[in-house]
């Protein structure tokens, strides 16, 4: 359903992602480890489509060369990241937000459009997923939210827009445990046999609630290494500093995903 | 200020007419302010950048029109149709101006509680003009050449007294409709509000035109708040982009009185809204608000001024731009606290958002403070667009210009919240969000 080829992007002339290859198939989850400026952040924002990034290679979703969409028709394409510092809008309403974004995505797919009441019925299930209630969505999008309703409200976007392929980064960055558990949770009741997910992650933390069904290393704008989900304690117990780069472990790599 | 030639024909002839009209009253001094105006005006010239107050909008535009002083008479296209798509009818009394002329079949003054005269001031001229002495009869060239020329010209407009506690619940409706097919038009309304002491009224002033009419209003509206009084004033400015429109809002607030004002700057070629309030009660309370939206090559200057002379009086003001194209915004905003004005509780903020880099506006809050024990704030902020918010909505998937859309009436929609009037605040909101193309947004469902 996704497949990323060589795919190197550079902002300012410098490089940061220096030929990724991936591969994911419809209903798997996938998790991105790696440090502080491997690269994975990068990664998602050229998976959305944001702007400023010469980007070479290739990303191919569902047969369509992503890269040529514009971000909202990826998004109409089921494409959806959960940001890792949700935006805050004053002045637009968080539930007129999401209808919104709805309504638009299925008018681009020739759906019709939900009315408000319709919409309140949808959103009052979804809400139970990321144990949010009514006031959330009578304030503007995110402003004032607190890290953790910061990040619920995205799950919830999730919830409410159904994407086939989620990109989540660092959706545990800035949680408590109680409200890890809560956004975890929203998370996994949304796994599916046709939602492919990219979970981008700087702890192993995060995927002892979300158990990915591949586990990817990132250094230095590569994937390094590729294994299952043990591969996640391993880093916990050795660290990123034990693992060498690409080119000296390519047979490895290749052999795992 | 150069001298200058006054860009009106028939100055003199207007003059003598207007004399003429008025036989069997004594309207020597009113021949004599007018004539004293004009006289100023030859003198002392229009203002130019070199004036303070006019440094940002430039007036070679208007200055360069050979304008016609409007005569009495309907407009030949005007219909009621036409002016009810212009200003949305509240109900209530409505006095409809063409041309700077009450027209009374399309005017309807019904429904009011006695206590309230509301009517024109042409109406006012010819039965008892010594009434609008203390507004025609002042010192030539009291604020400037504009305001003098509608002293000069000033032939008709509202008049509206509310006398001791008198209540209207429903909105007074003014509008002033142009049409002025081919004929580069000058209309002087002038209007005279006089709230008296505990009275209360909402005044809604519209002004509009048809499109590609060249012309310009040249309105000046004085209102007079007694003792614990309380007016709101809206007012929509939407007239076409071919029209110049220069206005003076002239406020006096006695104790314990109230003013609102809130202003929704849509059209013009040139539109310059000056609000003066002069806060000579204890505990007067003022709040002026409003939004400009000029794009294309439009010229949206909001020039205020509140003088703080009593104690404890309150004043709040709260501007908003939205800048596109080769708009350009002025927000020329004073505030004087004299001496003894103690517990002067004043603000000022205007906040702009530029939405492309030929955008201009012109921002200047100023405060000038003559006394010690006073409460005053003021800020100005310019910025752009949020490209991190432009993302988060596309990521779900809005198209770019109904991201954009959002975001600008969002910016805005604080100030469409403060309309408290209902039917008004709705047809504002559609006629802004109208103009950024992304349909209606309200941030509750």
């Amino acid at each position: 359903m996704l497949k990323i080829k060589e795919l190197h992007a550079s902002i300012d002339s410098k490089e940061i992602l220096r030929g990724v290859n991936l591969d994911l198939k419809p209903g798997e989850v996938h998790a991105i480890m790696g440090p502080n400026g491997s690269g994975k952040s990068t990664l998602a924002s050229v998976l959305i489509g944001r702007d400023g990034y010469d980007v070479s290679g290739s990303v191919t979703y569902e047969g369509q060369d992503l890269l040529a969409l514009s971000p909202e028709e990826r998004a109409a394409a089921g494409v959806f990241l959960a940001f890792q510092h949700p935006v805050e809008i004053p002045g637009v309403g968080n539930m007129y937000f999401m209808r919104t974004a709805l309504n638009s995505l299925r008018r681009q797919r020739g759906q019709e459009e939900l009315d408000a009441v319709d919409f309140l019925d949808l959103a009052q299930e979804r809400m139970k997923l990321v144990e949010m209630d009514q006031t959330f969505m009578s304030r503007s999008v995110n402003e004032g939210f607190s890290g953790g309703e910061k990040k619920r409200n995205e799950i919830l976007q999730m919830a409410i827009l159904e994407p086939k392929l989620a990109i989540l980064d660092e959706t545990d960055s800035g949680l408590d445990i109680d409200a890890l558990r809560v956004v975890a949770s929203g998370v996994n009741a949304l796994r599916s046999e046709g939602r492919t997910m990219l979970v981008i992650t700087h702890h192993q933390r995060l995927l002892d609630y979300i158990v990915p069904d591949f586990v990817h290393v990132m250094a230095a704008g590569q994937i390094v290494h590729s294994g299952d989900k043990d591969l996640a304690l391993e880093l916990e117990a050795n660290g990123y500093a034990g693992l060498t780069p690409r080119d000296e472990r390519s047979a490895q790599v290749g052999a795992s995903v | 200020m150069t001298p200058v030639k006054v860009p009106v024909r028939a100055a003199g002839g207007v003059l003598s007419e207007l004399a003429s009209k008025h036989d069997g009253h004594d309207l020597g001094w009113l021949a004599e302010a007018r004539l004293n105006a004009l006289e100023w005006v030859g003198k002392n010239g229009f203002p130019s950048r070199k004036d303070e107050d006019w440094k940002y909008t430039a007036l070679d535009g208007i200055l360069a029109v050979p304008f016609v002083a409007a005569a009495a008479g309907p407009g030949p296209r005007v219909t009621l149709d036409l002016i009810n798509k212009a200003a949305i009818d509240l109900g209530g009394p409505r006095l409809v101006f063409v041309n700077g002329h009450f027209s009374p079949e399309f005017s309807r003054v019904t429904g009011l509680p006695s206590g309230v005269v509301v009517t024109t001031l042409a109406a006012v001229l010819a039965a008892s003009p010594d009434r609008l002495k203390p507004f025609l009869g002042h010192t030539p060239g009291e604020h400037h050449a504009f305001a003098a020329f509608n002293d000069v010209f000033a032939e008709d407009g509202a008049f509206i007294h509310l006398t001791n506690d008198t209540v209207v619940d429903e909105p007074i409706q003014l509008v002033f409709f142009s049409d002025t097919e081919g004929v580069p038009l000058m209309t002087s309304p002038r209007s005279v509000i006089i709230a008296d002491s505990g009275s209360r009224a909402t005044i809604v002033e519209t002004y509009a035109g048809l499109p590609e009419d060249v012309y310009l209003t040249n309105v000046v509206t004085e209102v007079v708040l007694a003792e614990n009084a309380r007016i709101d004033h809206y007012k929509v400015q939407n007239e076409p982009v071919t029209a110049f429109h220069l206005a003076l809002l002239d406020v006096r607030q006695a104790r314990g009185s109230r003013f609102n004002s809130r202003s929704v700057m849509l059209g013009s070629s040139v539109a310059r809204h000056e609000i003066r309030v002069l806060l000579e009660g204890v505990e007067a309370e003022v709040s002026l608000d409003g939004i400009y939206l000029p794009q294309g090559e439009q010229v949206h200057d909001n020039t205020i001024f509140v003088d703080h002379v009593a104690t404890n009086c309150t004043s709040h003001q709260l501007y908003k731009g939205v800048l596109d194209d080769r708009g350009h915004g002025v927000f020329n905003g004073q505030i004087m606290v004299r001496h003894g004005a103690d517990g002067s509780d004043a603000n000022q903020k205007n906040k702009n958002l530029l939405l492309n880099d030929r955008a201009q506006v012109d921002t200047r809050p100023r405060l000038e403070i003559y006394t010690d024990d006073v409460k005053c704030t003021h800020g100005a902020a310019v910025g752009q667009m949020d490209d991190e918010a432009l993302l988060y909505l596309r990521t779900r998937g809005l198209p770019l210009e109904s991201a954009r859309g959002l975001l600008v009436y969002a910016f805005v929609q604080e100030m469409v919240d403060r309309i408290e009037l209902e039917p008004l605040r709705a047809s504002l909101a559609a006629l802004v969000s109208t103009r950024f193309g992304s349909g209606t947004h309200r941030a509750q469902p």
